[in-house]
């Protein structure tokens, strides 16, 4: 496998497929067993990362490597302050240190302040900062791991920019995405991996869609969402009425019985603050919910579960999982006030039978369900641990917030299936996602949000792609550049 | 449940083993008994303990807890101030008094860090504080004596062979076993100690669980306040002073994790043992008090490194 300056590798596979086990050797912190590298002709052999870092290979990873707490220079230099010697003391030099930074910081166009702390930007902000770290060591070649998952699609192109004044700027870069759309538009070749070998690799011409899809999942995925048998009711089930938080206004919206609902807008559009308001985690100012034959005011997670109504959140690492706890206990842990003796102890025989009933429902692929801890799964079997949690308390309504979050395409479609599966057996649902492909194929209806409103609803008849996101760009390009 | 292997277990058989050989006198028949008593009570501390640090919090008013029902429970049972005739009636008001006493500092404990999301530490910190010197000022230092034969007695008063503080301890560990393996408090403590948010999202109680850890530590230190006021037959203010780092001690060498989440009775039950064992041994073989603090504080540290180091292993592996 070779990558040239100027040009972008795209590296894809499957989770489990050896990106990132590839990607560490790359960055010094695995040993590869056998085989070798070289950069720029000479032999590369990383001891560690900061070998890594001084031979020139710079890493974006999926999760930011930033102090919040800091300011934007003091991140871009924390480990190579520029000085100043003054009365025998080494002391920092503020002053280039900001114009250093200020400098960093026009070459990833992001026009703050080198004084702003990093946690009062927003995500894509936080991501120009970590590619602006990663040229202040003047790399010869920038790994990118999953970098638009936290991005909109607007921000996602802002950042497709970048690379672009990066590649003419003789930098190499190799790019790790599920985004199959974004890799095809950004890669110059395409190298793809599976079980841990290289499978195919080449020019991007000489791939398609199928072809990648098929060379990744060793397999051709007959249709990528999978077909619904029964059509939505014009019944509605659900209804939001007047919603109003801190962070949303004036949400008022109907789901009907057998429908699936999706919501699209920009990161920052109040989508999830409006489900958590929903839901009881942020305080709600005003507005009722109606589901089935009830009207509530006051919400709380554990009510909903009482009646049906389920959420996944977006951050399945922190309010998803029970890292450091057995599968099995993943599972059932919205479950077991339905699994009560009058004693009010745990009835542990058939809470352990049902949660393997749903394990194998959705596929999980476990060794021993309750001694391995859930976080020696990949991404998209963790997901499908949360989705058997929700799936165990028999909801009728499940909120979904960016369900298919860094999950590959095998996967992805199994939970497509599960959600529709479900939505047949009539349930409803409501599906967040910054994917606007995803919403088109699953969904009945789109409502997009903007600035924390509804701006526009979709019937299935009015779908397109351009016409949505021209929505979600709503109001004009004033809000683009929001700090969040 | 994870089943990591325990070091504690093996230190604890180790060290009897070696005590054993070493000091005169610890392999007695008396002294066993002697080991036991002192055990029971701060065993029923430690327990109570351990179901807060499960949830990621710290529980440091116990001592102060110990001190304050031991001075209620005299009030109400001694002699000298009781309004009871009956000492048998006054020790059944007394216990009681202690045990509800416990669970409403407890009961304060928890409020303030579930509902008004004060960090543990400081609420019982200044608990710690204000109970133990309103313990001392309302007994203007003096200890309570005269308190009722019964219940002086209590700690030789056999019922099928075994003292009675030794049931009372076996009957706190059930209930505590009962409530942390199979009840559905155990299953959210557990889950709110790994992770509150999850634990909310998926229907957890989480401001309930943490109240209830903290008055169930209240009322075990109030158990515990029972057995170490009959055994030194007074109520008194500065009950229990000395005995905040045994407590923690236990649980923590148990290899109870100060994170949360993860820690198993039965490493508490052998780390309070432990921590019994090394104060007896160590006083058998002539050393200060100054001197057992200082050994137990390095012993302390150890296990707590050992167990920082077995789940580093274990990071690592997975």
């Amino acid at each position: 496998m070779a990558v040239n300056g100027g040009q972008v590798l795209a590296l894809v596979g499957e989770n489990g497929a050896g990106k990132s086990t590839l990607m560490n050797v790359l960055g010094g912190i695995h040993q590869p067993s056998s085989g070798e590298m070289h950069l720029n002709n000479e032999p590369y052999a990383p001891q560690n990362a900061e070998d890594a870092y001084n031979s020139g290979v710079a890493f974006i990873h999926q999760e930011l490597n930033l102090f919040p707490n800091l300011s934007i220079s003091e991140n871009l230099f924390i480990n190579s302050f520029p000085t100043t010697k003054r009365a025998g003391l080494t002391l920092i030099d503020r002053s280039s240190t900001n114009q250093k930074a200020r400098e960093l910081l026009t070459r990833v166009d992001l026009k703050v302040a080198p004084d702003t702390r990093v946690e009062d930007l927003s995500t894509a902000q936080q991501q120009l900062v970590e590619i602006a770290k990663a040229m202040a060591g003047k790399p010869r070649i920038i790994i990118f791991d999953e970098p638009t998952t936290a991005l909109s699609r607007h921000e996602s192109q802002a950042l497709f920019q970048l690379i672009g004044d990066l590649r003419s700027q003789g930098i190499a870069m190799i790019y790790i995405s599920h985004n199959l759309g974004d890799i095809m538009q950004l890669a110059d070749n395409i190298a793809v991996l599976r079980d841990g070998t290289l499978v195919s690799a080449g020019p991007k011409d000489q791939y398609s869609m199928n072809r990648l899809i098929r060379d990744m999942v060793g397999r051709d995925l007959d249709s990528y969402f999978p077909a619904r048998s029964k059509k939505a009711s014009d019944q509605a089930v659900w209804e939001v009425r007047k919603l109003k938080s801190d962070r949303v206004t004036n949400i008022s919206f109907k789901v009907n019985e057998c429908e699936i609902l999706g919501f699209y807008g920009l990161v920052g559009a109040g989508r999830s603050e409006m489900v958590r308001a929903i839901l009881g985690l942020d305080p709600v100012l005003s507005g009722t919910v109606r589901w089935k034959d009830s009207t509530y005011h006051k919400f709380s997670p554990a009510q909903w579960i009482k009646n049906g109504v389920v959420y996944l959140a977006e951050d399945r690492r922190e309010e998803g999982l029970l890292t450091g706890k057995s599968i099995q206990k993943n599972i059932q842990l919205a479950s077991f006030p339905r699994y009560l003796n009058p004693l009010k102890l745990v009835k542990y025989a058939p809470l352990d039978q049902e949660s393997k009933v749903y394990a194998d429902i959705t596929k999980i692929n476990y060794q021993n369900l309750n001694r391995q801890q859930v976080q020696t799964l990949s991404g998209g079997n963790q997901q499908k641990v949360v989705l058997s949690r929700l799936l165990m308390t028999h909801p009728g309504m499940l909120i979904l917030d960016e369900p298919t979050k860094g999950i590959d395409i095998g996967a992805r479609q199994e939970i497509y299936g599960l959600i529709n599966k479900l939505v047949d057996q009539g349930a409803s649902a409501i599906i967040i996602s910054s994917e606007i492909e995803e919403l088109l194929g699953m969904c009945d209806r789109i409502i997009v949000m903007g600035q924390g409103q509804i701006y526009r609803e979709f019937s299935k008849q009015e779908f397109d792609k351009n016409t949505i996101l021209e929505a979600a760009l709503g109001s004009g390009i004033s809000n683009m550049d929001r700090g969040d | 449940m994870t089943k990591s292997p325990n070091i504690i277990l093996y230190l604890c058989l180790v060290y009897y083993l070696a005590a054993a050989l070493v000091t005169p006198g610890f392999f007695t028949v008396n002294n066993t008994w002697n080991l036991l008593y002192n055990l029971m009570p701060l065993l029923i501390v430690a327990v109570g303990q351990m179901l807060v640090i499960l949830t990621a919090g710290i529980d440091l008013s116990v001592t102060a807890i110990i001190a304050v029902t031991s001075v209620v429970g005299g009030y109400i049972m001694s002699a000298d101030y009781s309004p009871v005739d009956s000492s048998s009636l006054a020790i059944a008001l007394g216990i009681l008094g202690m045990v509800i006493t416990g669970g409403i500092i407890g009961l304060i404990n928890g409020i303030s860090v579930a509902k008004l999301k004060m960090p543990a530490f400081m609420v019982t910190l200044t608990g710690l504080m204000f109970f133990g010197g309103f313990a001392v000022w309302l007994t203007k230092s003096q200890n309570i004596y005269n308190l009722p034969a019964g219940l002086v007695d209590m700690p030789y008063t056999s019922f099928l062979g075994l003292p009675l503080p030794i049931w009372t301890g076996l009957l706190v560990l059930g209930l505590i076993y009962l409530v942390l393996n199979k009840s559905l408090l155990g299953e959210w403590i557990y889950a709110v100690g790994v992770n509150p948010k999850t634990s909310r999202i998926s229907g957890v109680n989480v401001d309930l669980t943490i109240i209830m850890v903290y008055m169930l530590s209240g009322v075990t230190a109030a158990i515990g306040s029972v057995l170490y006021t009959a055994r030194l037959e007074t109520g008194s203010p500065v009950m229990g002073q000395n005995l905040l780092l045994d407590v923690i001690g236990a649980v923590v060498i148990g290899g109870t994790s100060l994170f949360g989440g993860k820690g198993l009775l039965q490493w508490t039950v052998a780390g309070a043992f432990f921590m019994a064992m090394l104060d007896n041994s160590l006083n058998l073989a002539g050393l200060s008090y100054f001197l057992i603090m200082i050994v137990k504080g390095v012993i302390i540290l150890s296990a707590a490194m050992l167990n920082v180091w077995g789940e580093r292993k274990v990071i690592w592996s997975a």
